[in-house]
């Protein structure tokens, strides 16, 4: 076996250099403590590190994937452009804003710029868009780049694919964020209601959606769409209404968990018990007492449930069972486009069509990953 | 130990009750189609007679109570039903019993055998890789090593399974064809055969899973670092990785555990889209397919089958964790 043997010199290559490169640290500064306190491991890493640069630097320049050549200048692209919007943050705009920029990580500063990019471009899709994304053009399967009318091509009934990739965060965002906001909404408000009122209310709502999560997510959302494309029928728009409530009702219950665990602690504070014996109503105690003190975890929250929501459309969509035609989805995209990624060896922007869209789905999804992580780290305030 | 095993027997029970519960939602679900399951066979055209027939057939006019105990029923000894297309497949050929047709159980079993081994494959790869890369993660803690892990992590997490399968294709698949990127697999193949046309997909789901394993992993260590008793070990002037494997590292084993049959639990489920992607003879493609012809019978079989691995999987991820912790195990 040659790719063993391969591996096998290599791995004992990078350990003989890692080694050399500690003996020449420490010849080069013997008082230093860092080189002569070096574990083996590190300076293997530091090795490893650097073989990994020279194989991504080699593969950046082989002309037959050029799609790692794409991806790496797409990365060094955001980054500087996640660099300078934190640049420009930190010196304009308000003092707080400038504060948060301050503190901010690359990476969050890229998710908060990606997320205000997804934003504009779903707002003004209509505007930017050259075409309607319903429109069929008589060029069927016309491949990207050959027609300047058709930037991306067309796809097999003739629709334009750059115009579908836009409207794209249109339909496929915009119906992700308001299945969110209703499961939120819903499963928010059961859950401070719950932990509020207590009692049997409590225990009904509790014992019943252990049971509803007792079911994995996806495979529930499934089987209740069979049921929900029976009473649709021949009405697509119907089906993809009744998806934005199954998810809803699925996610409802997640966050409801969350809502009613945060709120259990509060309402076990003193200051609710003195709005308590004040004789506050009802929503005066969630609306003043809990919620102000809920907002922290259920906005993190919001941000994942976002993602969650986003990734059971696009993989329901991908299935062929969730938003339908002719409104312009990314997950349907990818599952019509899928077979072009065979033509990679002769037209590299051929296959790209489908990874466009399902990299437009996970750069979303990232991004807003991003943001999460970062403030959960500075509201919990851990420094590992 | 007795009080051990009580508590053991009561999570069972407790696995035992959920099942059950959500055997009859699955039920309810079902039976909130519009129409009925002989006019789902049967189609819109069929004249009154024939849909009256299969009704009586299926035991459609008994109350909807005693349906479902039939069904639990014969769900208890094995009979899933006949699928739809099936019946309609025997229907068509002419054999006079449903008998003769294949059932669901025929069906399901050889795809949910696949379906174990993409996952027993994954877990074989994810398992230990994502252990070691969260104790790396841990040693290495703040370090450049640490954040790209953790940043490559979260990546991986919330980046769709279809993107991450179709860029595996696109450079494993396409570009240098080392791995099949289509799993047709078959009755009689051999191991390794079967393992080289397993690995695209058990690739795919391992960057799902690895990711969320090994940030738990790191969690679960990071945690108990500032206890007294690492600070002590530390001070004796051991090694860091000695004081992670050694010490830190049997007291996070209960959080780790967990966290691994919960994903285990999440890849038997999870598998739906990566097998469609691969068109992998799993039970989720299965699943999906019978979804997109409203194959009733199917769509429940394996809809239970999904949520009873799941409910077994948490259920273990349970015990596992008391038998892994002492305090766990002789509750005050």
């Amino acid at each position: 076996m040659s790719i063993r043997a391969g591996i096998l010199i290599a791995l004992v290559a990078m350990g003989a250099a890692s080694l050399g490169l500690r003996a020449i640290g420490r010849r080069l500064w013997p008082e230093s403590p860092y080189w002569r306190d070096m574990p083996l491991g590190v300076a293997f890493g530091y090795v490893l590190a650097a073989a990994g640069f020279a194989l991504a630097v080699k593969l950046y320049f082989i002309d037959r994937i050029v799609f790692f050549r794409w991806a790496m200048n797409g990365l060094i692209a955001f980054s500087i452009a996640a660099w300078i919007f934190r640049a420009l943050g930190r010196r304009i705009g308000p003092g707080w804003s400038r504060k948060l920029f301050r503190q901010m990580p690359l990476t969050a500063s890229f998710g908060i710029l990606t997320v205000l990019a997804y934003a504009f471009t779903a707002i003004f899709a209509g505007w930017l868009a050259p075409y309607g994304q319903a429109e069929i053009f008589d060029a069927v399967n016309v491949l990207p780049g050959t027609d300047p009318a058709h930037p991306l091509g067309t796809d097999q009934i003739g629709r334009d694919i750059l115009t579908r990739l836009i409207y794209g965060a249109q339909n496929t965002v915009g119906i992700a964020f308001a299945t969110t906001l209703i499961a939120f909404f819903t499963g928010g408000s059961l859950g401070f209601l719950a932990a509020t009122i207590g009692g049997w209310l409590d225990q009904l709502l509790s014992r019943g959606i252990d049971v509803l999560m007792a079911i994995p997510a996806l495979i529930f959302a499934l089987l209740l769409m069979t049921i929900a494309s029976a009473w649709a029928g021949s009405e697509r728009w119907m089906l993809t209404l009744y998806m934005v409530l199954i998810i809803a009702l699925i996610d409802a219950t997640r966050v409801f968990r969350l809502a009613r665990a945060v709120a259990g602690n509060i309402v076990v504070m003193d200051y609710f018990e003195a709005a308590k014996l004040r004789g506050e109503r009802l929503p005066y105690l969630i609306f003043r007492e809990i919620l102000p003190n809920a907002t922290a975890p259920l906005l993190a929250e919001f941000g994942l449930r976002f993602c969650f929501v986003f990734l059971t459309i696009a993989a329901l969509s991908f299935l062929g069972i969730g938003i339908q035609p002719p409104l312009a989805d990314w997950g349907t995209m990818v599952k019509d486009l899928a077979q072009f990624i065979n033509f990679a060896a002769f037209s590299p922007l051929t296959a790209a069509l489908p990874l466009m869209a399902a990299g437009a789905i996970a750069l979303l999804t990232v991004a807003v990953n991003f943001i999460v992580d970062w403030m959960l780290q500075k509201s919990s305030g851990l420094k590992e | 130990m007795a009080s051990m095993g009580r508590m053991i027997a009561q999570r069972l029970l407790l696995g035992l009750l959920t099942l059950f519960v959500v055997s009859i939602l699955i039920f309810l679900a079902v039976n909130a189609l519009p129409g009925d399951f002989a006019q789902a066979i049967l189609g819109q055209s069929a004249t009154p007679e024939a849909v009256e027939a299969i009704r009586r057939g299926l035991g459609l006019d008994q109350p909807l109570v005693t349906r479902y105990f039939q069904w639990l029923w014969r769900l208890l000894h094995g009979d899933l039903g006949v699928s739809f297309a099936q019946a309609n497949f025997a229907a068509y050929v002419g054999s006079a019993s449903s008998a003769e047709a294949i059932t669901v159980a025929d069906q399901i079993a050889p795809r949910f055998r696949n379906t174990l081994f993409l996952a027993g494959v994954t877990a074989a790869i994810a398992v230990p890789l994502s252990v070691s890369l969260g104790i790396l993660a841990a040693l290495y803690r703040g370090s450049i090593f640490d954040r790209g892990v953790n940043i490559a992590a979260l990546t991986a997490i919330s980046s769709p399974e279809f993107f991450l399968a179709y860029i595996l294709i696109l450079f494993l698949g396409v570009l240098n064809p080392v791995l099949p990127s289509l799993s047709n697999i078959y009755e009689g193949m051999s191991f390794g055969e079967r393992l080289l046309k397993t690995l695209l997909p058990a690739l795919t789901l391992t960057l799902v899973v690895t990711a969320h394993m090994m940030r738990m992993t790191r969690a679960a260590i990071i945690n108990l670092l500032a206890s007294p008793y690492i600070e002590m070990a530390r001070l004796k002037g051991m090694s860091p990785l000695r004081v992670i494997v050694r010490h830190a590292l049997p007291n996070a084993l209960a959080p780790i555990i967990n966290v691994i049959a919960i994903n285990l639990a999440y890849l038997v489920t999870g598998v739906v889209v990566v097998e469609v992607v691969f068109v992998y003879p799993g039970i989720g493609q299965l699943f999906v397919d019978s979804v997109k012809i409203r194959d009733i019978p199917v769509v429940q079989a394996c809809c239970l089958v999904f949520a009873a691995a799941y409910i077994l999987m948490n259920l273990l991820a349970d015990i596992l964790s008391i038998l892994s912790n002492p305090r766990l195990r002789h509750p005050k």
